[in-house]
């Protein structure tokens, strides 16, 4: 109790259910700090975090530096768009360079899948992932059971499913594992070209018909397209796709129970949900946001505790 | 290990009446005082204090809060042991609010230091005064003395006061234990 089992954060992979419990017990304290009238607290004043986004990204680069900042941590941000990286350096000398001005934690978003893992077994500091490529997004998927938790009380014998881009998502794949960890039910739903071959093989069942899923679902976690990540076409055209895996307030209400809306954002409006699904009191797209600073603190605080002077 | 009693149920009792007085003789009605109760353990001996003053004392409208030290310690990183943080609840406005911290016993002052730190995220208040029911002196890392004290004693390091109570361990009852 009261400490990781591990030293990064690469993947929901790699941690436990009760390192997890660990992060929401710790996250209910930081949200309690982050209502104060003064958000701030002193635990990583003597910690420097390095914020590497190789790729782009606002939300998650916002709570990310917003989080460190709450816990007094020095932070330093990267970006590849105006670095040397488009001169030709290789991540390990990129990373080094910036470790050798004294850098203790490092959290990185990749475009590449497991450039997480792989720079953990080159360097000494620790590592959040913030996303890489289509493999996994640590952080998003603890906001996203964490607000389950708070919503409903409990993640464990809920009935959660995944809607959209499952093939392209990093978001799904981290969901599926910590859903799992924590004891829900999951299903995926969307386009079958859309689907990732032997998704069953995670333990989750594959339903391509979105009112039966939405029936059967205390959650849906509606994904965007990504179409930034799709070279050819996989659905005929996004009004096809927005008539069948789209969901707006009338077939909500066509529901026999109400169900609570998520969404990673940015959501495209009109697309995987309409403006009344997004701004309903089913919607809890805000409370993620929010809910994503404390959880973000909770990892962050848990990570550096690790760190020995 | 051994250990031995330093106060008994009726000498707790005792104490906690003459603490209650003492706060009342500075706080008269408690219009601009609140309590704050240290977490983990000053929270039981803050319980207790308030209710004294409601029940016995006949004083309403006693606000008192729980703080959590967790973030605010100075020790994070350097000690071995991993603490879990506690429920910080204070559903008041500190500012321009004479505080009394309430904690079990006062060991190094770093405790109620990283107090002082974390108070002011609600406020800025008048004063801050700080009640204890131990009072371990020549044992002070930092300038810090009670205002109100239940029992000074001189334990060694090596020493340790454990404040057992009714509604957690079943007894009234303060020890030294030797470890």
């Amino acid at each position: 109790m009261s400490e990781l089992s591990v030293k990064h954060l690469l993947g929901i992979k790699y941690i436990t259910k009760e390192d997890i419990e660990l992060i929401f017990q710790t996250a209910d304290n930081f949200k309690e700090v982050i209502n104060r009238p003064i958000k701030k607290v002193p635990s990583l004043r003597d910690i420097t975090i390095a914020n590497l986004f190789f790729e782009n990204s606002t939300r998650t680069k916002l709570s990310f530096e917003l989080a460190e900042k709450r816990l007094s941590a020095d932070v330093i941000n990267f970006s590849a768009a105006a670095s040397s990286v488009k001169k030709g350096e290789t991540l390990i000398d990129t990373v080094n360079n910036i470790l050798s001005m004294k850098v203790d934690m490092v959290v990185m978003r990749h475009p590449n899948p497991g450039a997480g893992v792989f720079l953990s077994k080159h360097i000494d500091a620790s590592i959040v992932n913030a996303g890489d490529g289509a493999h996994e997004h640590p952080t998003q998927a603890l906001l996203d059971s964490y607000s389950i938790r708070e919503r409903l009380g409990d993640v464990g014998g809920k009935n959660v499913v995944i809607v959209g881009d499952i093939l392209h998502s990093r978001v799904a794949l981290s969901n599926i594992y910590a859903l799992k960890l924590q004891g829900a039910n999951v299903k995926v739903c969307g386009p079958k070209t859309l689907m990732p071959k032997y998704i069953e093989s995670l333990g989750v069942e594959v339903e391509l018909d979105l009112r039966k899923a939405l029936e059967w679902c205390d959650v849906a976690n509606m994904l965007r397209v990504q179409n930034e990540r799709m070279d050819i076409s996989y659905f005929p055209s996004t009004r096809e796709y927005t008539q069948q895996y789209g969901v707006d307030k009338a077939l909500l209400n066509s529901l026999d129970k109400e169900i609570v809306i998520m969404h990673p954002g940015p959501i495209n409006r009109g697309v995987e949900i309409t403006s009344d699904v997004a701004d309903s009191d089913q919607a809890i797209i805000l409370n993620q946001v929010e809910n994503g600073v404390a959880v973000r603190m909770a990892v962050l605080y848990l990570l550096a505790s690790k760190i020995k002077q | 290990m051994s250990q031995k009693v330093l106060l008994n149920a009726t000498e707790v009792h005792i104490i906690l009446n003459r603490l209650a007085c003492q706060l009342i003789e500075n706080h008269e009605d408690f219009t601009d005082t609140v309590l704050i109760g240290i977490q983990p353990r000053g929270v039981f001996l803050a319980e207790r204090i308030k209710k004294l003053l409601t029940d016995t004392y006949k004083i309403e409208n006693v606000e008192l809060g729980y703080l959590d030290i967790t973030f605010f310690r100075d020790d994070f990183r350097r000690s071995e042991k991993i603490l879990a943080a506690n429920k910080t609840q204070i559903d008041f406005v500190v500012e321009n609010k004479k505080v009394v911290f309430i904690d079990d016993v006062l060991y190094t002052g770093r405790s109620i230091n990283a107090a002082l730190t974390a108070v002011q995220s609600f406020g800025r208040p008048k004063e801050v005064e700080l009640l204890c029911l131990i009072d371990r002196r020549f044992s002070r890392h930092l300038p810090i003395q009670p205002d109100y004290r239940g029992r000074q004693v001189d334990a060694i390091n090596e020493e340790k006061v454990k404040v057992s109570w009714v509604e957690n361990e079943g007894e009234d009852t303060v020890y030294v234990i030797n470890k």
